[in-house]
């Protein structure tokens, strides 16, 4: 039996998701943009799917837009709010913890002569609500940050923001990448005061391919891809009726979100009691993170080496993000940790399927990591 | 319109008696890499290669291939036509217009091997350079500099119009300079030793030393796609990996620490010549550089080379890491090389390593261990694959 504990790099499809895209594949296959009856139909779809999708973001289906995966998500938003309101300003505020699809584009964006704020966290890793404050002023036109810091599990104070943005007079658009966020915590985009928001379907047991954008209604962005018009010009390109029936499952099949989290806090707990117990462990995710990540250190067994270790017990975990591949964390790096600790980083995430004795399968493979592998010596 | 690919040999020119020997080497080292792009006859003449494409040979993706042969000094795509001045400067002449729509300068050279031909060579280049300024009328000829040299070539078979000649790969065929085993972890350095000893006629079988779970089955995939940038050069590779695990932690576990790197190396030596015996090599290969690390100082190397019997070619060992990178980057392997998975090499670097170790205090460093034991594991439960 496997033991998956990688559910912030993706998530296995649930069957609610598997058994409406088996149907779907089996059924129409139309265009929604055709004006015949197979358009029409697959058009019906679409539209159902968008709005069980915005049901959970409690807004409306129209402000719901579909992108081919997070990282498109973020692009659009925060390129297409900056094509927007260039004339507005050229600061922009954001984190130094953010996923590669935000920093790159704010390096882009750097080099077009845009200011560029990057937030530092403090040595817990969380975002300092007076420096979010500080750093919002009249000219800036964008703010972006995370709902939750994939590596470590951190909340953002993104409610603050709005009120920042308010408070400073300036007229600067709100995104939230909430991908690592959504389906986790209650994510309320109307609440929180966010203008642009970011969630993707294979975080939440949906499938890879599919996003969604959320824009609020009267914003104006402008459009990445251009084309035949779709999702009202935002996002050209043939809507995936297969994949959008995928999310709109995933979504619907969500419990709520309390309940979730309240069987998440258990298992954490359990996995931070016994990792404590085995000595030469640091906990580097901070007391106020979401109970779905841990991020954790082995002192002087390398990431990679203790992955391999598990990965021969079937266990799976993350040596910091699947995206960065084995470069080293600039989260961990901003929190100010040692190079012995990034080097020695493990994130253990879990999902609504993740049961006690995926814990404590992983608990004892590290165990017996730390009994056999030989230390490294810095 | 019939066009094929005519080839010069390199290097091979200078052998004596033999050199008919080589040339067979490569036409066969030819038929290999171009089989896959359709049928071809390949037959030589008076030292040049001649690739008659069938009906279905993808000619284009074939010259790109071509390129990557060692053994050849250039080539040329050529349209064959009959051996008579009508047939060369008719068909010859509409042959060259795209080439010729880019240049403003050029000269026509003919060549008369075949002396049986009734015109001699400056008649030849007269007559179609005369017919060439007639149909593109921006052309001029410059016989000190042209930005274009035409080439009209009467050989034995036929006769031949062509733009030029396109670099070839050099070096010597592949299989002519025997056989010799190369030492791969996945670095930048390692391919490009293979390459420029494979460039030299070598032979190749490549040696892999895997860690589990200190490396992972990514640096095992990123070595595999390596050797297969260089086998597009030389030919399929023989690879074996060996388990590796037992010995690292037995070193680590019993051996002082500044002595770790040299203990490892002098196994992997140990292993790669009893490997390289078995499967025909008559040296081995490792990408060493003199000073780039700890362990390639002169000291180090002569430590790690006492356990050897075969020779070690170390191609890059008076290198530049700017001039190893660079014919990394030729030959396409320095985007894989910099992804940043643990090789056997990084895991159990010792904080302070000897840089001038003497071969007695190594090997009084090492007598804990039982040597024969772990090596004849290692090279049992080593596992060969074919890398093409």
């Amino acid at each position: 039996m496997i033991h998956y504990l990688d559910n912030s790099a993706t998530t296995p499809l649930c069957n609610e998701a598997i058994d409406r895209m088996t149907e779907c594949m089996r059924g129409e296959f139309g265009n929604p943009s055709s004006l015949h009856l197979l358009g029409v139909k697959a058009e019906i779809r679409l539209q159902k799917c968008r709005e069980e999708i915005a049901n959970r973001l409690y807004c409306d289906k129209g402000e719901i837009y579909f992108t081919s995966c997070g990282s498109e998500s973020n692009n659009t938003a925060i390129f297409g709010a900056v094509k927007a309101k260039r004339r507005d300003g050229k600061r922009i505020v954001t984190t130094a913890i953010e996923h590669p699809s935000v920093m790159r584009c704010m390096d882009e964006l750097e080099k077009d002569g845009f200011e560029i704020i990057r937030l530092m966290p403090d040595q817990s890793g969380n975002i300092p609500v007076d420096e979010i404050k500080k750093a919002i002023t009249t000219d800036t036109i964008l703010v972006s940050m995370m709902a939750v810091n994939n590596e470590t599990g951190v909340l953002l104070p993104i409610e603050e923001i709005k009120r920042a943005v308010r408070l400073s007079g300036s007229t600067a658009l709100v995104h939230i990448d909430a991908v690592q966020g959504f389906g986790k915590i209650e994510i309320n985009p109307q609440k929180i005061g966010a203008d642009l928001l970011s969630v993707s379907a294979h975080k939440i047991h949906g499938p890879k391919g599919i996003a969604a954008l959320y824009v609020k209604k009267g914003v104006r962005i402008l459009p990445l891809i251009h084309g035949g018009g779709q999702e009202k010009g935002l996002r050209s390109g043939t809507e995936s009726t297969l994949l959008a029936e995928g999310f709109a499952a995933a979504v619907t099949a969500l419990p709520p979100t309390r309940v979730a989290s309240e069987k998440a806090a258990a298992l954490n707990q359990l996995l931070r009691d016994r990792l404590s117990q085995l000595g030469s462990v640091w906990i580097n995710s901070p007391e106020n993170a979401i109970p779905y990540i841990l991020n954790f250190s082995v002192e002087g067994i390398r990431s990679e080496t203790m992955l391999h270790h598990l990965e021969n017990m079937e266990i799976f975990v993350s040596s910091g993000s699947a995206c960065a591949k084995g470069e080293k964390s600039h989260v961990l790096k901003a929190m100010g940790l040692t190079d012995s600790l990034i080097d020695s980083a493990i994130r253990v995430s879990i999902s609504r399927f993740t049961t006690e004795e995926d814990i404590l399968a992983l608990v004892g493979g590290i165990e017996d990591g730390i009994n056999k592998l030989v230390r490294s010596k810095r | 319109m019939k066009e094929i690919i005519l080839i010069k040999n390199g290097e091979i020119v200078l052998k004596g008696l033999n050199r008919s020997s080589f040339e067979d080497v490569m036409i066969k080292n030819l038929r290999r890499s171009l089989k896959q792009f359709g049928s071809t006859e390949i037959k030589k003449a008076q030292s040049t290669i001649y690739i008659m494409p069938g009906e279905d040979f993808d000619l284009d993706r074939a010259l790109e291939r071509v390129k990557k042969v060692f053994g050849i000094a250039g080539f040329s795509r050529a349209l064959e036509c009959e051996k008579s001045i009508e047939s060369i400067v008719t068909e010859g002449v509409p042959y060259l217009a795209d080439v010729l729509s880019e240049v403003r300068t050029f000269k026509v050279e003919a060549k008369r091997a075949d002396k049986r031909f009734p015109m001699k060579s400056p008649e030849i280049a007269a007559e179609m350079g005369g017919k060439l300024l007639e149909e593109y009328p921006h052309l001029k000829v410059d016989v000190k500099n042209p930005q274009l040299v035409v080439n009209v070539e009467i050989r034995d078979f036929g006769a031949y119009v062509h733009a030029g000649q396109i670099q070839g790969a050099g070096g010597m065929p592949t299989g002519t300079g025997g056989k010799a085993a190369i030492l791969i972890s996945g670095g930048i350095d390692s391919p490009v030793a293979a390459y420029m000893m494979a460039k030299r006629g070598i032979e190749l079988t490549a040696i892999h030393f895997a860690s589990p779970p200190y490396t992972s089955l990514r640096a095992e995939m990123k070595v595999k796609e390596l050797l297969s940038k260089v086998a597009e050069f030389c030919g399929p590779i023989k690879m074996g990996i060996v388990p590796f695990t037992e010995i690292q932690e037995q070193i680590s576990q019993n051996c002082p620490e500044e002595y770790f790197t040299l203990i490892m190396r002098r196994y992997m030596m140990k292993i790669a010549n009893r490997l390289a015996e078995q499967n025909g090599c008559h040296a081995l290969i490792t990408g060493e550089s003199v000073g780039q690390v700890a362990s390639q100082t002169i000291h180090a190397l002569a430590v790690t080379d006492a356990v050897c019997e075969m020779p070690v070619f170390r191609p890059c060992i008076g290198m530049d890491k700017e001039e190893i990178v660079s014919v990394s980057r030729k030959i396409d392997t320095f985007d894989i090389s910099v992804q940043p998975y643990e090789d056997c090499c990084t895991v159990f670097t010792p904080k302070h390593p000897k840089t001038r170790p003497t071969i007695s205090a190594v090997e009084e460093a090492e007598t804990p261990l039982d040597h024969d034991k772990l090596i004849d594991e290692a090279i049992k439960n080593t596992r060969f694959e074919w890398i093409k």
